[in-house]
């Protein structure tokens, strides 16, 4: 009953708020200073057809290194909180286990290089359509998940996650180095020369930054699934 | 015209995104909360596209509505193999 009431003043307090924050809300009807400046400027500066991706890359390029941070370090501490599984039981599980259906099998077998060649497709064309790195490694990563739906033994090599993951963030720093020393700051994509707007091979080094940046994201997921699938159900 | 039609389609959305928070919230089954809140951000991404923002669209629906749930279905499955609940 006490609980209750102390759940509806809640409740009531941030009614309270919430309308009192409405009262004060005049929609916008202009780009602030900062949008307007990337609206008017991404396409002639970067040759980027996306805004949304010559933000993300290259003038808000520091913020997407500390999210691929984050995302490392994460995938890392699964890894390190998960990795005392042994393989022990294995045999055992593997004669409990019904086999997946011949649906899910084929429909797997199928899917599964579509699926990774969606993904390579949205962070190559990050610069002309919308999505790109985190997107796409994203689907990238579904892609490792439909294999482990369809047969949960399956184990991926770390090794190869690894080495993938470490390298495409060296040479996203290392891209980004480049452009302290050839362009205008850290991770200028101006480092390549611009292209022809709207084509592939356009917008100074932005594809090759978010391919970089796709395949790391795309490790970091995968690892973090491989590393759950391999935990033991002891 | 159009107008009608998109603030429409985002009403129908925000009313079936809190039906299903709703489900997710009220029902006994672990899975079938999964599920709901999984619809969830499925409608969330749809609801981008209509704002004009297919970016985030993108990203909600392969994270939010794909590996998280289907993270939350290993996680599932992994408590069920052990102790007895």
């Amino acid at each position: 009953m006490i609980r209750n009431f102390a759940v509806f003043l809640l409740l009531l307090g941030l009614a309270a708020i919430f309308m009192h924050l409405m009262q004060g809300y005049i929609p916008a009807t202009g780009l602030n200073q900062t949008a307007q400046y990337y609206a008017e400027h991404a396409a002639q500066d970067l040759g980027a057809a996306n805004i949304v991706t010559a933000i993300i890359v290259t003038y808000r390029g520091l913020d997407t290194l500390g999210e691929v941070t984050v995302l490392f370090l994460a995938s890392t501490i699964i890894g390190m909180v998960l990795a005392h599984g042994s393989n022990k039981h294995r045999r055992a599980l593997q004669r409990k286990l019904p086999p997946s259906g011949e649906l899910l099998t084929t429909g797997s077998r199928l899917l599964t290089p579509l699926i990774l060649l969606f993904g390579a497709y949205v962070f190559l064309n990050g610069h002309l359509t919308p999505g790109g790195g985190f997107q796409g490694g994203a689907i990238l990563a579904s892609a490792a998940l439909l294999l482990l739906l369809t047969d949960p033994l399956r184990r991926f090599s770390h090794r190869l996650i690894a080495v993938v993951e470490s390298i495409s963030g060296l040479v996203f720093v290392g891209l980004g180095v480049l452009g302290l020393l050839l362009a205008g700051g850290f991770l200028d994509s101006r480092i390549l020369p611009a292209g022809d707007f709207g084509t592939l091979f356009s917008a100074g080094a932005i594809p090759l930054i978010y391919s970089f940046v796709g395949l790391k994201v795309g490790a970091e997921f995968t690892s973090m699934l491989a590393h759950l699938a391999e935990t033991e159900r002891s | 015209m159009s107008h009608t039609v998109l603030l429409t389609l985002s009403l129908l959305l925000a009313v079936a995104m809190i039906g299903a928070a709703w489900i997710t919230i009220s029902v006994h089954r672990v899975a079938t909360a999964m599920l709901a809140a999984g619809l969830v951000s499925l409608f969330a991404s749809v609801m981008f596209l209509l704002l004009a923002a297919p970016d985030v669209a993108m990203t909600e629906a392969a994270i939010g509505s794909g590996l998280t749930t289907f993270l939350f279905f290993f996680v599932l499955g992994r408590v069920r193999g052990g102790s007895d609940d």
